[in-house]
């Protein structure tokens, strides 16, 4: 087997019997890079197949397996220092990072190689990774489909074994969708567990980063050396970070499993539902409790989302002015038209679409009965999971609705691509931790199941999700 | 819902927009308030906004000076700079 298609855990017990070097494993990473970069597929999971310059730092080789020597792949929005960094839009192009993200400095701390940038929606506003202005990342499983979004390119580069294990950001299942879509793990931690300093933000009240992985244990292994609280970002969490290895190969005997029956109504159906089915019954044979809830208030998630997640990134995008960073309309005459011109010319349709939409919501005369009332809903889908949560100890869901889509076949009604979220999307407005892993084929088409969890209670998923995947 | 006023909004965003950009964004943006606005089903009264999912308060840090970056690596980054700072067009008239 080539060493790119191994998972990261597998990579690190070679480096334990000394079966290759970091440079093997890099050397075959780059290679599978630039040949599938050529490869009729078109996959497309990197914003450039060149100059793939590996960062890593003098570690000492840990005792056991670990990241170190481990290639990591890293989306478009999370900054590296002296890597161009994106988000996937023409306005940042060209623009080198300065810094480090936090995640950057514990993934080299803990002796990983970060290597490649990897394609995403513009700011990550979408769910196909058709957004991009390199343009669209294709699913390796069936090409003619769309990865998934927002973190299209890291599930779609863990899933055709061009990247180890990745990183994404999740800020309405920008992980989990993806991660289903590809047929990869993805986890979206709890808001706060991961310090996203230097991850550019998209809707601060909702975005966090994570792993996206081949398998449960590759994603414990990564969250244990990303995860734990930052002074440089004031929103992450003074919590303990357990071993989350420590919760795999572990019996869910007597785990009691929510199945809430609101995201098992009207919408699902088919094969989907189906699998999804199949799964709770593995779950029960392997000696969970499924005990049926009810998230009174999930049929509100899309559109809460769709007033707070644009209002916020309106505001944090209101430092792409061409001032400081990123491109600028040099023949523009004033400040305004500079404003203008640099941001009308600098950003694409949907990135305009959602600043216009959040800028509505939070105008005068309008605040209230969009923002204020959105904020107030949100209140009660919290309260929903907090009500849940007293009865079970994790959530089961499907992922998303559907298997991959089309390419093409969403982008001209924007309502229509973002209820592809619509079972993601409250685990944001929660903030808990999430996990989407594979159950099943749909014709040939990967399938999720999700499994949310209490707040910082990430150990229990991976206890959940491994036991799951194991018992395949 | 239809009559919201684009070319307002689109100048609150600082966001130049082409007049097809106008036409297009207009009906797609109606139907996306249309959605949302099925949240006026919900009763909040007496319920309090959530802004941030953590029981957070405020954070504060000591007042110390830590090392950051050299001025001059950031005036790197812009489209124009001159001296220690940022260049934009001219926004004082010469008669003011």
């Amino acid at each position: 087997m080539e060493l790119n298609q191994l998972t990261a855990y597998q990579l690190a017990e070679l480096y334990q019997k000394n079966g290759c070097t970091q440079k093997d494993a890099v050397d075959s990473l780059k290679k599978a890079i630039e040949t599938k970069d050529r490869d009729a597929r078109q996959i497309h999971a990197y914003v450039t197949a060149e100059n793939l310059s590996p960062r890593h730092r003098k570690a000492e080789k840990t005792s056991k397996p670990s990241l170190w020597g481990v290639p990591i792949a890293i989306k478009d929005n999370i900054c590296v220092e002296g890597e161009e960094i994106t988000c996937g839009s023409k306005i940042l192009k060209g623009f080198v990072s300065p810094y480090n993200a936090t995640v950057i400095e514990k993934l080299l701390n803990a002796g990983a190689i970060v290597l490649g940038r990897t394609n995403m929606d513009e700011f990550a506003f979408g769910s196909s990774c058709e957004t991009s202005c390199y343009g669209p990342t294709r699913n390796p499983r069936d090409p003619e489909r769309v990865p998934g979004g927002s973190s299209g390119g890291s599930a779609a580069a863990v899933a055709d074994h061009t990247a180890i294990a990745a990183l994404g950001s999740d800020t309405g299942g920008s992980i989990r969708q993806p991660a289903a879509f590809c047929g990869v793990v993805g986890m979206k931690p709890t808001y706060g567990r991961v310090s996203r300093y230097g991850l550019i933000a998209f809707a601060s009240s909702l975005d966090q980063i994570g792993p996206i992985t081949k398998d449960v244990r590759d994603n414990a292994m990564i969250l244990n050396a990303i995860a734990g609280y930052d002074t440089k970002d004031s929103s992450s969490a003074n919590v303990p970070v357990p071993d989350y290895m420590e919760f795999l190969g572990k019996s869910i005997k007597g785990m009691k499993i929510g199945k809430p029956k609101e995201y098992f109504a009207a919408g699902l159906g088919g094969e989907t539902e189906k699998i999804i089915n199949q799964s709770i019954d593995k779950l029960k044979s392997l000696g969970a409790e499924i005990v049926d809830v009810s998230l009174p208030h999930t049929s509100y998630s899309v559109n809460v989302y769709y007033i707070v997640a644009p209002s916020e990134a309106s505001s944090n995008l209101a430092r792409f002015d061409g001032v400081r960073f990123g491109f600028r309309d040099k023949s523009a005459k004033t400040l305004l038209e500079m404003y203008e011109n640099s941001r009308g010319q600098g950003f694409g349709a949907e990135v305009k679409r959602r600043i216009i939409l959040g800028t509505y919501s939070l105008s005068s005369g309008y605040y209230d009965a969009y923002y204020l009332k959105a904020m107030k809903v949100r209140t009660k889908i919290k309260d929903d999971f907090d009500q849940a949560f007293k009865k079970v100890d994790a959530i089961v869901t499907p992922t998303a609705p559907s298997p991959a889509f089309k390419l093409g076949e969403k982008t001209t009604n924007p309502l229509e691509m973002y209820l592809s979220d619509i079972y993601t999307i409250s685990a944001n407005l929660a903030g808990v931790p999430a996990i989407s892993l594979p159950c099943g084929l749909a014709s040939k088409l990967p399938i999720g199941i999700q499994f949310m969890g209490k707040p910082f209670d990430e150990g229990n998923l991976y206890k959940l999700a491994h036991a799951f995947e194991q018992a395949k | 819902m239809s009559d919201i006023d684009l070319k307002h909004i689109a100048r609150l965003s600082r966001l130049h927009l082409t007049d097809e950009e106008i036409r297009y964004f207009q009906t797609q943006v109606a139907q996306i308030l249309a959605f949302v606005d099925k949240l006026k089903e919900v009763d909040v009264k007496d319920v309090e906004p959530t802004s941030h999912p953590l029981a957070l308060q405020n954070v504060f840090r000591e007042d110390t000076v830590v090392p950051s970056l050299a001025i001059e690596e950031f005036l790197k980054k812009s489209p124009r700079a001159r001296g220690r700072f940022f260049e934009v067009p001219k926004i004082i008239e010469d008669n003011a």
